[in-house]
């Protein structure tokens, strides 16, 4: 056996790996192991490091050829239904020149993958793609060279396709990928940028290819975590308090212990019945009777608004250009408006769920989760246990979108199988779902804007509450202008009253909503039609690309608003990615039903992995943007919360589908950016902006459900 | 009560002893090992657990097992025959009709309901019948579009 190294590294990393890691590679036989670090940019690597305290300086991610001449890339990511599982698996196969068929991809195990932070933020392709192919490169030269030797030709001679190394002067002498590794075992650090294919050369990777997953997913045998069961295992219910803030006074569960097979777990606060078959656990559940102490906030849907702005922290300015008081007096006309969005659920079809078994000191939970890592340093503090002694395997996520980055189930699942030494199966109800859920916060933008006479921006102060600051700057040319951004989406106590978190593109749904119904306003007051007036202020070059695409392929003509006719469109840059969505609306004016009949997004993201995979995740914005625009707002009452299933709470359904046309605009310049998000920011705007050229009336507040407009109708109609 | 209950599964007579109070659903998927037919809401509002009973999309997580007592159950993990993937199912994987896929199965079952009684609908046919069927990843453009293109070739 052959060991060559570049870089010597640690033999034992605490924290970056489950387990020893002498021991782990141990178990990962003979072949070709290239060790790598994803490429975060500096501010990047810092704001993940404060948030976990965890970002290891070491390699973290890794891919293996393997002797049979398979490819297994080793990632802490996972996969929930936005494809990098296709996505990376392309950019691998591209770069190493073997088949797509021929590469595993092993997701978000945190025995088996280096320590990962999260699949969050669209990060996957961005940061972890381009270090992926080049590690596929640096395997590839690695191969070359044991080929070389191995076929006694010099380097240059051999050139590499579908997995063999052949001579290309003979191309019937070669030697397979498997057949070099045999015997071997070579671990390579990746620290040089070695020369990456060019793009030119690409076979794989910018191709639509149809999911790596589907075939599972169509014929039901992918495994979520719920699909796992395991010899004894018991699932579980745990007694829930009827409102956030509620607290246990005395639960009876008498008549619940007389389920035959129930069983009644307690410890502290955590009172749960389990059983070997879901319904019967579910039966003894009912019977147990609890009684909890009520808060009184006196908070609800409908004031959260007042609550948030008296609750709110200084502010923090965020950007600034020019002098806001020259910008006020250059002013013809000034226009102020408040925006506000309700509480949005994640509402993933999988709930979460969790299977936790642990024998002999070990525990071992399958999850769904975006945050494996985080669950298991969860777990291991929760049990009091090494963090070694536990280990998080992620299945295939039924749909994620922010809200399973929170592992409380893990974390429950894990306690029931200690403490009743048995494998425990924890699926969440949709009620808990619901309750559980950090939702997309309530938030509040103020702006206050003018015009000066010739029709143009010259002013434009900007308030963001609790919506996030980071990307609410204005990239409108505006010369004196301001965003002041107040608390954080994060949330933090005495401000929400329930849990709040990411939710698909975090800081950007209600900024976007906001800044994009305000522009729109500013064009109507000056009459201009809306995408001239958006032209007029641009300087960037790639947003006025893709709102030329959108236009071009939307057919839009200048007229201006509100014109009776339905249209709208709204823009945005998120993380490296610009955005342009135009879309057509119809008005019952008698019911107040909107349905969406057209929506063209164009979108810029650099350069493209897997088209098919992009154009799926901007239909995926359109409709899951649709429900946040239109119906979508978590109601409560004093912490309790009153849609807790999807008999009240309306997620969009196929009725609602507009006809989407995608448009993705060749960069291939710049490396790939990001695609799970940036289309879902400027649906509120897209919507409202339309309603608004549809009728005339504007709505300042998402969502635009049918009763608002009906009444905002005929309140308009009155006057 | 636990009680004896035949019913075909998936092309083959099954007997069973089970409470027959408890959900067709979790007898699927706690005691049969059929972990297709997903759990998504309870309350028959969703369709991530519809199966088919006598070709019919029914939701099994409203369904008491002692219903399909001499009844044609048939379950996504029964759809494929022979080996060959059911005409929907293919076109499924071609359109790229699936993000997360766990709504995927019910999905698929509620189309082929439709295409016993439809074998050409048309597109308003298709949302009708998909309508409580809920995704959240927002496939539903390319749903349709699977199911057009599978009706096709079911009827050639």
């Amino acid at each position: 056996m052959e060991t060559r190294k570049t870089i010597e590294a640690d033999s034992a990393v605490p924290g970056a790996f489950g387990m020893d890691r002498r021991q782990f590679l141990k178990i990962m036989g003979g072949g070709i192991l290239v060790f790598f670090i994803p490429a975060f940019p500096g501010q990047v690597q810092e704001a993940l490091t404060a948030e976990t305290g965890r970002l290891p300086k070491d390699f973290n991610a890794f891919l293996r050829i393997a002797e049979d001449g398979r490819v297994t890339c080793f990632t802490g990511k996972i996969e929930m239904g936005q494809g990098i599982i296709t996505s990376l698996a392309q950019m691998l196969a591209e770069e190493l020149d073997v088949p797509l068929s021929s590469v595993d991809m092993v997701m978000g195990d945190t025995e088996l993958c280096p320590w990962d932070a999260g699949t969050f933020g669209s990060m996957s392709t961005k940061y972890f793609g381009p270090p992926l192919r080049e590690a596929a490169a640096e395997a590839k030269a690695v191969l070359t060279e044991l080929a070389s030797e191995r076929l006694q030709l010099p380097l240059e001679r051999l050139g590499t396709k579908s997995g063999v190394v052949f001579d290309k002067q003979a191309p019937h002498q070669k030697v397979s990928y498997g057949d070099l590794t045999k015997g071997k075992r070579i671990e390579r650090y990746l620290d040089k940028k070695p020369a990456l294919k060019p793009k030119e050369d690409f076979t794989v990777s910018g191709k639509a290819v149809v999911r790596t997953d589907a075939l599972e997913k169509v014929t039901g045998k992918t495994k979520f975590s719920g699909d796992v069961s395991l010899p004894g295992m018991l699932y579980a219910r745990i007694v829930r308090p009827p409102a956030h803030g509620a607290e246990l006074r005395e639960a009876d569960t008498s008549r619940a212990e007389r389920v035959s097979g129930a069983r009644i777990v307690r410890d502290g606060d955590l009172i749960a019945v389990v059983h070997s078959s879901p319904d019967e656990a579910e039966k003894a559940f009912a019977l147990i009777k609890a009684k909890f102490s009520r808060p009184r906030t006196n908070l609800n849907d409908s004031n959260i608004f007042e609550h948030l702005l008296a609750v709110a922290p200084s502010g923090n300015v965020v950007a600034e250009t020019g002098d806001l008081a020259q910008g006020r007096g250059l002013s013809s006309q000034l226009i102020e408006a408040a925006y506000r969005q309700g509480y949005v659920a994640h509402a993933p079809i999988e709930t979460h769920t969790a299977v936790a078994s642990v024998a002999k000191g070990k525990v071992t939970v399958w999850a769904s989760t975006q945050r494996p890592f985080g669950a298991q340093e969860e777990v291991a503090a929760a049990l009091g246990q090494p963090l070694q002694s536990v280990r998080i395997i992620t299945p295939q996520v039924g749909g994620g979108f922010g809200g399973k980055t929170h592992n409380k189930q893990v974390v429950e699942a894990a306690r029931l199988a200690k403490l009743t030494g048995r494998p425990v199966q924890l699926a969440w109800t949709r009620a808990e779902e619901f309750f559980y859920d950090n939702f997309l916060p309530a938030a509040v933008v103020k702006v206050a804007s003018g015009l000066n006479q010739s029709k143009r921006m010259v002013f434009w102060d900007y308030h963001v509450y609790f919506a996030g600051g980071a990307r609410a700057p204005s990239f409108y040319d505006v010369p004196h202008q301001r965003t002041t951004a107040y608390g954080s989406w994060r949330g933090a106590p005495g401000f929400h009253p329930f849990g709040v978190g990411p939710w698909r593109a975090p800081d950007s749904n209600t900024n976007t909503f906001a800044r994009e119904s305000h522009i729109d306003t500013l064009a109507a007051a000056v009459g201009i039609d809306p995408l001239s007036f958006r032209m007029a202020h641009l300087q960037d070059k790639r947003m006025i690309r893709v709102l030329e695409a959108a236009a071009k392929g939307f057919g839009w003509s200048s007229t201006t608003t509100p014109s009776g006719k339905g249209l709208g469109l709204a823009c945005g840059i998120f993380k490296g990615t610009y955005v342009a969505v135009m879309g057509e609306v119809e008005v019952d004016i008698a019911s107040g039903h909107c349905q969406m009949k057209r929506v063209v997004c164009a979108q810029d993201m650099g350069q493209i992995v897997n088209p098919e995979g992009a154009r799926m995740q901007i239909e995926g914005c359109v409709m899951m943007g649709l429900g946040y625009a239109l119906a979508e707002r978590v109601r409560f009452r004093d912490g309790e919360i009153l849609d807790l299933n999807f008999d009240t709470y309306q997620i969009p359904r196929f009725s609602w589908l507009p006809k989407i046309e995608t448009i993705l605009i060749e960069n291939p310049e710049m490396p790939p950016q990001e695609g799970g998000e940036p289309a879902v920011t400027c649906m509120g705007a897209l919507v409202a902006n339309a309603i608004f050229d549809a009728t005339g009336v504007r709505f300042y507040e998402l969502p635009i459900s049918p009763e608002r407009i009906h009444e905002e109708l005929k309140v308009h109609a009155r006057v | 009560m636990i009680t004896r209950i035949e019913f075909k599964l998936n092309h083959e007579w099954i007997r069973l002893s089970v409470d027959s109070e408890r959900t067709l659903l979790w007898v699927l998927r706690s005691d049969l090992g059929l972990t297709g037919t997903k759990y998504g809401c309870g309350i028959g509002a969703c369709g991530a657990c519809t199966v088919l009973l006598g070709g019919e999309a029914v939701r099994s997580c409203t369904i008491p097992v002692i219903n399909v007592k001499g009844k044609d159950v048939v379950t996504v993990e029964g759809l494929a025959m022979n080996g060959h993937l059911h005409p929907l199912q293919k076109a499924f994987v071609e359109h790229n009709a699936l993000q997360c896929g766990f709504c995927t199965p019910g999905m698929i079952l509620t189309a082929y309901s439709l295409l016993l009684t439809k074998p050409a609908p048309k597109e308003e046919d298709i949302i009708e019948s998909m309508e409580d069927n809920l995704c959240r990843c927002g496939s539903h453009q390319r749903i349709i579009q699977a199911i057009q293109s599978a009706a096709k070739k079911m009827r050639r």
